[in-house]
């Protein structure tokens, strides 16, 4: 695993990847930042947050694009797959990566919040429940953005679907309020990340929200375990 | 050691690997020969755990790749068909990622060095592997497969992409790997696996035609009853001279050149070995031989001595195959 682990850290900047999904994610936050916080005198950074899910739903495809439909494609799959690696040390090794280059762009976000702070009393509570439901949104994100990459070789088409996967994902309490079966627009709006992640930027810690995004994590992760053995038994 | 027992993969209907046996031992160079799509690939990513097989057993030292896969993916080193390399790193950066993933305990720097010679990539140690040639990105291949120094080596088809002077080192090499391990490497060239290996096993169809070691084939296939003969005289006198020999069945021009240089295929009856009288006949009548030699055997007609026309339409088949 922390072979993998390292190798994807590498790819991720002697590639473009990497710096593209900086660069929006920074850019998109500084934009954001700038607009609600700074323009509008206010300290509250909620709703930086809220738009940043935007900028996420574009940003993590490009970052999870490539994690595993390019293994497939370049053939070196068959490197990793006949060497001494479980496939749960192969996905984590990618997904831990991902994370880790996401927590560097969350990370300012943080910076932000010392900004504010300089020249107001920022609710610290409630950014630090903004920036942990954004991590575990994100880890959810990039679970099925990996997931997505192991069902195809082809870069875009993975970048596209899971663009797709995420969207549908962002809206499923829309999809809910248009459901007219009452259990089923209930569960619907259950597993919707919004909802889930809505208690958080009000600085709310609700345990079942966390354990929402964390199995949601695990599942995706589990699922592309699957597809790799799958694959193999074909 | 490796052992294979009744091993199939069935992708849908196709039948890619049939139910094939065979046994390689310790210090023994296997050769797995076998036209395009006769399931030599196919073999190979089943015995190094890349694939499940249908039906089936692969043995890596008495270890069931199947069973005990971490276990056993640690005795092999394996060159695919195409280099898994990462385009975007360097050699040096690829063969340190493949030392940690394979878990490697022997010291770094001077287990990757000693391979760098093995293989002499040292000088584009620092390269970055996209743009390195083809010959060179197979060279890095055979390196990845030896990190660790694994007991088994499976290679297949390594000497593809190679210039003529490296194939004879990396065939030489791999002779040398021989001694100390077990090798199974894959060709469709005769010639090489003669060279190179111990034991033959010819596959066609996915289906193992024959298993022998390389002197027994060798001795099946031998081929003296047709030579090439380079002349120097008028074509239509040779034809009657040789003509006159005995045991001779058929000849034919292979090749003319303006100065009446011309090459002749002979024929032969199988016992009869007519070159000596041959070059009797030509120096006495006056005009010069200035080659002979045996007819190399393409697979074609390897197929057809080892099956007795049984596999004639099956090759007809794969050949088909390749062309499409
Ligand atoms: N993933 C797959 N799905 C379906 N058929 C496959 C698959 N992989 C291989 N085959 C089929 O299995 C047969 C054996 O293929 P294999 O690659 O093992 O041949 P090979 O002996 O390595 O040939 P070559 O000399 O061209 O490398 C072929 O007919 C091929 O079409
Ligand atoms: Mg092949």
């Amino acid at each position: 695993m922390g072979a993998i682990f390292r190798r994807e850290l590498l790819a991720y900047f002697t590639t473009p990847i990497g710096y593209i999904f900086l660069a929006l994610f920074y850019a998109g936050s500084g934009l954001f930042f700038n607009l609600t916080a700074l323009r509008a005198g206010s300290a509250d950074m909620t709703s930086m947050f809220t738009l940043m899910i935007y900028v996420l739903l574009v940003a993590i495809p490009i970052l999870t694009m490539r994690t595993i439909s390019e293994e497939k494609n370049q053939k070196t799959d068959q490197c990793l797959l006949t060497s001494p690696v479980s496939l749960w040390g192969l996905v984590m090794g990618k997904f831990l990566a991902a994370f880790l280059i996401y927590i560097l762009a969350v990370a300012m976000m943080l910076v932000y919040a010392i900004v504010v702070s300089a020249f107001a009393k920022p609710d610290w509570l409630v950014i630090i429940g903004n920036i942990v439901g954004f991590m575990l949104l994100g880890a959810a994100f990039i679970s099925i953005g990996i997931f997505v990459s192991s069902l195809t070789e082809n870069q875009i088409v993975s970048a596209i679907i899971s663009f797709a996967a995420m969207l549908m994902c962002y809206l499923l309490s829309s999809i809910a309020a248009l459901v007219p079966v009452q259990w089923l627009s209930d569960v619907i709006s259950g597993l919707s990340f919004v909802d889930r992640y809505t208690g958080f930027t009000l600085g709310l810690f609700d345990l079942s929200n966390v354990l929402f995004f964390i199995s949601a994590c695990a599942v995706f992760l589990f699922l592309t375990v699957r597809v790799l053995e799958k694959r193999r038994w074909s | 050691m490796i052992e294979v027992k009744n091993l199939s993969k069935h992708y849908g209907d196709q039948i890619a690997v049939n139910n094939i046996s065979f046994t390689a031992n310790d210090g023994e160079i296997l050769g797995f020969l076998g036209p395009n799509g006769a399931g030599k690939s196919t073999t190979m990513n089943m015995l190094t755990g890349y694939i499940s097989s249908t039906d089936g057993q692969a043995l890596i030292n008495g270890i069931d790749i199947l069973e005990e896969p971490m276990k056993a993916k640690k005795e092999i080193g394996y060159l695919p068909e195409l280099p898994p390399l990462y385009p975007d790193m360097t050699v040096k950066e690829y063969l340190r990622f493949i030392y940690d993933l394979k878990k490697c305990k022997l010291p770094r720097n001077t287990h990757l060095a000693d391979i760098c010679r093995l293989v002499k990539i040292e000088n584009v140690y620092n390269r970055i592997i996209k743009h390195l040639s083809k010959g060179y990105r197979q060279r890095v291949g055979l390196a990845q497969a030896l990190v660790g120094n694994p007991k088994v080596l499976i290679l297949d088809e390594p000497t593809v992409g190679l210039d003529p002077s490296q194939i004879i080192e990396i065939r030489s090499l791999i002779k040398k790997l021989g001694k100390s391990h077990t090798v199974i490497l894959s060709s469709h060239i005769l010639s090489e696996v003669q060279q190179v290996c111990d034991r033959i096993v010819v596959i066609d169809h996915g289906s193992i035609v024959a298993d022998d070691t390389e002197e027994n084939l060798s001795k099946t296939l031998s081929q003296e009853h047709k030579l090439i003969a380079q002349i120097e005289a008028p074509t239509q006198q040779v034809f009657e001279a040789i003509d006159t020999i005995k045991g001779v069945k058929k000849i034919e021009l292979l090749k003319e050149r303006p100065d009446s240089v011309n090459d002749y295929l002979i024929e032969t009856d199988e016992k009869t070995d007519i070159r000596r009288e041959l070059f009797e006949k030509i120096s006495s009548s006056g005009w010069c031989m200035l080659g002979l030699k045996t007819q190399e055997l393409s697979l074609e007609d390897i197929f057809l001595k080892l099956t007795m026309g049984e596999s004639i339409k099956g090759f007809k088949n794969s050949s088909k195959e390749g062309q499409q």
